[in-house]
């Protein structure tokens, strides 16, 4: 399918439920391996991540999810095996370089800056789209206050979007932990990534609530296009919304394509099922 | 029986005698207390972004004093000389950034008090090697600091306030006042925040931890700066001044490690309570009563609140 015939598509597409999304590899992993000692959390994995899709990592516990999610945003260097990320290798970068690169996350166990409220946490995210001109940020004058404006602008678009405006001025500490997901939602948002990593987004939710963080990570993929890689213990949340998954297993890989092909795959069913390995 | 009388009821009787004095009791409390809060500021500080106890911060005043000192005494203008010593302070952030802090991110806590201690005494060596081991002498006169009492009369009699002490009470006043904006309004103190509540989240979103430890370490060497100039100008400045750093420790303990409002309200708590405590109880207790009062206080506060004042309550989660 050319690009141009792709765009056209995506507007129909996109009514209909389903974004389409281009042929482009946004991100790719070859041969990655990672070892914690003699503890090997990911063995020669090889999977990518096309522009616009999204696209489900799943496995058992202890499978390398995180691990791999952590490889990706620069956490962990990769004892072997490349990184490539739009279109260029990647050579060990640290976490802040690759925020900056366009790729945001969220955390399993929430990671939000719990003194802080919901606005400033989500202004946070804002950091990697901000000069460095801290000392015209100190006097707060001039193209300093205009710029915080533009930014305190995005950050109350991505509340409205996620519809937390209620909780706009209260710390996030004192938040439910539903909230607390969605409101670090909105911190990667307010970063305007082009790659959103997400660590079980739905854990520990309610079903109320895990539709409506199935509704958001569907609207962010269709209105900004953005393209999203996540971990998912849920299998029905998993087998709706994702375009492609890849499976874990003992940091291999054992599984990846579209979720019919994976669900019917004997490896992956022996995975869940536990089937002794040799 | 006589004992009892001395600590409960002669105390309040000579209060209550002479009301004026104890105002004078009480303002030169405040002035000490703010001293205290000065020192305590550059721990607390550092404490907040990278979550280590600075135990070199008592040297860390005596360096950046000493190495203004030194270079006004090569002749230099003493505007110049400020900017030199906090340049140096600022170059010191960097180097222990770059030599002790960035191999021990995610270690324990107590890897990196270590660390500190090692570091203390690294510069203590240095600071003796290069400024050598004299005590010397704060220029006031330069600094404009005046050295005179101002005489304020209340009630038929008055009470003696050193110019010095006002100016210490001014200066750390404007400087809490220009943290707590620099804190509260601008990017880089909400990323300052950011850092000092999970490293790993600021990381994630682009903050640069090591440069923002460079930042606030060096935030805390103007501060040392500040406070060994206030410390010095009233007697003078030697390495013994290091462990004026260990007043510190009860007022963050009061005040709560990670908070600057509760820093200074602990500073000046324990430098009133202080001086009170020697003019009015000191006789019947014996005496030098200044020298461990603080470390009562604190000892009563970890056993009834913890966290301090204004401390974040410590919950734990099951």
């Amino acid at each position: 399918m050319s690009e141009t015939m792709n765009t056209e598509a995506t507007v129909e597409q996109t009514i209909a439920g389903r974004p389409d999304h281009t042929a482009e590899i946004l991100l790719s992993l070859d041969n990655v391996s990672l070892s914690f000692g003699g503890v090997k959390a990911l063995q020669d994995v090889s999977f990518d991540i096309r522009r616009g899709e999204i696209r489900a990592i799943i496995g058992p516990n202890g499978a390398g999810k995180s691990s791999m999610l952590n490889v990706i945003n620069g956490f962990y260097h990769p004892s072997e095996g490349t990184i490539t990320y739009k279109g260029e290798a990647r050579s060990d970068m640290r976490p802040d370089v690759v925020a900056r690169s366009g790729i945001a996350r969220t955390f399993q166990n929430i990671a939000l800056f719990s003194g802080m409220s919901t606005l400033d946490n989500i202004m946070t995210g804002r950091n990697t789209m901000m000069n460095r001109n801290w000392l015209w940020q100190v006097l707060h004058i001039g193209p300093a206050k205009e710029e915080e404006l533009t930014h305190r602008a995005k950050a109350e678009e991505v509340i409205d979007f996620l519809e937390i405006q209620a909780i706009r001025k209260v710390p996030v500490g004192r938040l439910p932990y539903g909230l607390q997901k969605r409101v670090e939602l909105g911190r990667a948002l307010a970063a305007e990534p082009e790659l959103l990593l997400l660590d079980e987004p739905m854990a520990g939710m309610n079903t109320e609530e895990k539709e409506d963080m199935c509704r958001f990570i569907l609207d962010v993929n269709d209105e900004f296009g953005t393209t999203i890689a996540l971990i998912e213990h849920d299998m029905s949340v998993v087998m709706d919304i994702s375009d492609r998954v890849v499976v874990l297993d003992y940091g291999i890989k054992i599984a990846d394509g579209t979720p019919d092909e994976v669900r019917g795959n004997q490896n992956v069913i022996d995975a869940y099922l536990g089937v002794s390995h040799d | 029986m006589d004992f009892l009388y001395n600590v409960s009821i002669d105390p309040i009787l000579q209060i209550v005698e002479d009301p004026v004095f104890f105002i004078q009791v009480i303002a030169e409390g405040l002035m000490a207390g703010v001293m205290y809060s000065l020192i305590a500021l550059g721990i607390c500080l550092i404490y907040k972004a990278s979550g280590v106890f600075n135990f070199a911060q008592g040297i860390f005043i005596v360096f950046a004093v000493l190495c203004m000192i030194t270079v006004f005494e090569y002749g230099v203008p003493i505007i110049p000389a400020v900017i030199v010593a906090f340049l140096v302070m600022v170059a010191l952030s960097w180097a222990i950034e770059r030599i002790v802090l960035r191999n021990m991110v995610n270690q324990e806590e107590i890897i990196m008090f270590m660390a500190t201690i090692g570091l203390s005494f690294f510069l203590e060596g240095l600071g003796q090697t290069v400024f050598g081991g004299d005590s010397k002498l704060v220029p006031t006169e330069a600094l404009h600091i005046g050295r005179d009492a101002l005489v304020i009369p209340m009630f038929g009699s008055s009470i003696r306030l050193q110019e010095l002490d006002l100016t210490a009470g001014v200066i750390a006043a404007l400087l809490v006042g220009i943290l707590a904006l620099f804190f509260q309004k601008t990017p880089v103190g909400r990323a300052l925040r950011a850092v000092a509540d999970d490293h790993q989240a600021a990381l994630s979103i682009g903050i640069p931890l090591q440069w923002m430890w460079v930042v606030v370490w060096s935030v805390a060497g103007l501060v040392a700066l500040v406070a060994g100039i206030m410390w010095g100008a009233s007697s003078s400045v030697d390495f013994s001044l290091v462990v004026i750093a260990l007043k510190a420790l009860p007022v963050l303990i009061l005040g709560g490690f990670t908070s600057v409002p509760g820093v200074i309200v602990g500073g000046l708590i324990i430098g009133v309570g202080e001086k009170i405590a020697e003019i009015y109880w000191g006789d019947a207790l014996g005496g030098s009563i200044e020298e461990w009062f603080a470390y009562l206080l604190a000892l009563v506060f970890l056993m009834f609140r913890p966290q301090g004042l204004f401390g974040e309550k410590i919950i734990e989660r099951v």
